[in-house]
């Protein structure tokens, strides 16, 4: 477990208080000057030591993604942006660093926009983060009263922007294309890719666009050695990373903990254990609500990093576990998480706008007990069409819930099916027209 | 994908308060002059704030004007993003989150008290004029479930009793404190023990 010393989010929950003067006790701001004279080379490197894998859900390589910026600034701008669109389902880590660690994160700006030579930060936060977003605006201005932002932005000679957009409920912004339509006043449907955001991004611009967690932790790194980083945790998955544990646990909470903590660790130790003790565990969803669900008898002995949760064919995503024990109708809470993504799509690709909705009414027919035997198969064969025809990987994201659910408890589903087809039994059931809207004279 | 209607009934005209014109002058600057399209999501909030927490056409027909782009593209931005409410809502508006990390600490639970204190449909105004509900997708406070957000403020760790004094105050607009109604602080564990299996302050 995670030495008290090794925390980098000391004020996870406002007990030291988030002002700035109170940040700069715990070595905000402490020595950034001398960190960024060092020059982009060695910010770079050290990142690339320190093994930092983005912590939005994808789990890609910081250092590399800042090195695909391009060496010298040409006719355009670089823009640096920051992803706080966080609306993942189980996942509320970047809330509690904008609200009580913001001058993490804005040092860690600072840093990343000198490394890949932006001058302009956007921070994209979801609109409905509202009270958060002010915390941060409160929290930039006070670092533009001490100089840390600006003309001269911490005496390092480098000029630094940071501008606050909001986003207004779409979770298809946390794609980062998406996230860039958005913030140029489009609609947020993706971009195809390549050509990626690191050479044409916002306004067409070189981007690189991260996650709060990410850039927050730069300047930790930079201070106590990539070395360090990369000696907490396991080989390729290494430092320490925010767990959100919610759900049917005694005590849900964010917490900080090194990668590869043991799951069943995380959540006796700091959740106070599954409701009903860990023998009335279910299943648990291991990274935000599109990583497929694992059932008991994997989260026996599974460690929470990238890699193995990759071998037991699910992934670490955001870091937000979802609890779900015994007592709870486990089809009907991923038809739930299948409502979410069919509400979501962006309704650009359609394998995805269409597919997302035949598997939530297919899942809704299941959880009814309305469905047959064949709708099961035809569930498992939407999920196959999605997965991969589409722009961005929502279509992934939508189809592996539910393939995981099939993968771990699809007797559990069969037995609420039934034998005969649904037209001979002139059940008014409609199976074409979207139920949604039937229910909903609003809509 | 989510649908949105458009009020039947519509104010002619939609003009941008002097304060709102203020804002909307210090919004400009944080984007390029050649991109100010940029600024028509802020601009959307800033009538939503002006017209009583909803969008009425003629406010997109100024904001397209304003920011020189085509009336569609400002329609269209409006009626893609969830949280632009295109015909009234309550002078409380209350969002229940209901995705599965919530649903399963009792969200079912807010959205049977809301039917029943507010009104038997969402999005439909209280009898008393002062309130409106609606179900929503996850606001990000899951380890904090069941919540609501009224407004701007999130209403945390909620059960049927607090439920009920929230929806309560709110019908006969009294003051409440946001935050944990669990008494935590924060997203802190309750009951944590650290690496020597020691309680955690």
């Amino acid at each position: 477990m995670l030495k008290k010393k090794d925390k980098i989010f000391k004020n996870l929950y406002n007990e030291l208080g988030w002002e700035i003067d109170n940040s700069i006790k715990r070595d905000d701001w402490k020595n950034t000057k001398d960190l960024i004279s060092k020059g982009r080379e060695w910010i770079i490197n050290e990142i690339k030591t320190s093994e930092l894998r983005g912590r939005g859900g994808a789990g890609f390589s910081t250092g590399l993604k800042w090195s695909f910026a391009p060496k010298e600034v040409g006719s355009r701008p670089h823009y640096l942006v920051i992803n706080a669109d966080e609306s993942e389902p189980g996942t509320c880590k970047d809330r509690d660093i904008l609200r009580f660690e913001p001058q993490k994160l804005i040092e860690g700006c600072l840093i990343a926009g000198y490394a890949v030579q932006a001058h302009v930060c956007y921070i994209y936060i979801r609109g409905e983060y509202l009270n958060e977003g002010k915390r941060l605006q409160e929290a930039i201005n006070q670092a533009y009263e001490k100089n840390y932002l600006g003309q001269n932005a911490c005496g390092s000679g480098w000029e630094f922007d940071i501008h606050i957009h909001y986003g207004a409920g779409a979770y298809i912004c946390g794609e980062e294309t998406a996230l860039l339509e958005s913030i140029e006043g489009n609609k947020g449907q993706p971009r195809l890719k390549p050509p990626f955001p690191a050479l044409v991004g916002l306004y067409g611009c070189p981007t690189i666009v991260n996650n709060v967690e990410t850039v927050a932790v730069v300047p930790t790194i930079l201070r106590r050695g990539g070395k360090w980083f990369s000696s907490i945790g396991k080989p390729k998955n290494t430092g320490t990373k925010i767990f959100c544990i919610s759900g049917n646990v005694n005590s849900p909470c964010n917490v900080e903990e090194e990668m590869g903590v043991p799951l069943k660790d995380l959540i006796e130790k700091h959740a106070g254990g599954v409701i009903g003790g860990w023998d009335n565990l279910q299943a648990v969803i291991p990274g935000g609500s599109s990583m497929p669900l694992l059932p008991k008898k994997i989260c026996d002995t599974l460690t929470m990093d990238f890699d193995s949760l990759i071998a037991n064919k699910s992934g670490l995503g955001t870091a937000g576990i979802v609890v779900i024990n015994k007592d709870q109708d486990i089809v009907e809470c991923m038809a739930r998480i299948a409502r979410f993504y069919k509400h979501e799509s962006c309704g650009q690709c359609t394998p995805c706008r269409e597919g997302s909705g035949w598997m939530w009414r297919i899942l809704d027919r299941i959880v009814k007990r309305k469905a047959t035997y064949s709708d099961v198969d035809l569930l498992s064969d939407v999920t196959k069409q999605i997965e991969g025809h589409t722009i961005c990987a929502f279509g992934e994201g939508s189809a592996w819930p539910v393939q995981g659910l099939l993968r771990h408890f699809r007797k559990e589903v069969e037995s609420r099916c039934r034998e005969e087809p649904l037209i001979k039994k002139k059940l008014n059931n409609p199976y074409l027209v979207d139920q949604h809207l039937l229910e909903n004279k609003n809509a | 994908m989510s649908l949105k209607k458009i009020h039947d009934e519509q104010p002619k005209e939609f003009k941008f308060s002097n304060e709102s014109l203020k804002q909307a002058e210090l919004i400009l600057k944080k984007y390029p002059e050649k991109n100010k399209k940029s600024a028509v999501m802020p601009f959307l909030y800033l009538a939503q704030k002006q017209n009583k927490n909803w969008i009425p056409l003629s406010a997109m027909k100024y904001i397209a004007d304003y920011l020189s782009m085509p009336y569609i593209s400002v329609y269209e931005v409006a009626t893609f993003y969830t949280m632009y409410n295109l015909a009234p809502v309550g002078k409380h508006f209350i969002q229940v989150c209901t995705t599965t990390p919530c649903l399963l600490r009792g969200a079912d639970k807010i959205v049977k008290l809301c039917k029943e204190k507010i009104s038997s449909n969402e999005k439909e105004i209280s009898k008393n004029g002062n309130c409106s509900w609606m179900e929503v997708e996850c606001l990000g406070a899951c380890v904090s479930a069941p919540m609501i957000q009224i407004n701007e403020d999130y209403y945390e760790d909620l059960d049927e009793r607090s439920t009920r004094q929230i929806l309560d105050a709110l019908i006969n607009n009294k003051p409440i404190k946001s935050g944990s109604f669990r008494g935590r602080k924060n997203t802190a564990p309750e009951k944590s023990l650290d690496a020597n299996g020691e309680k955690n302050a």
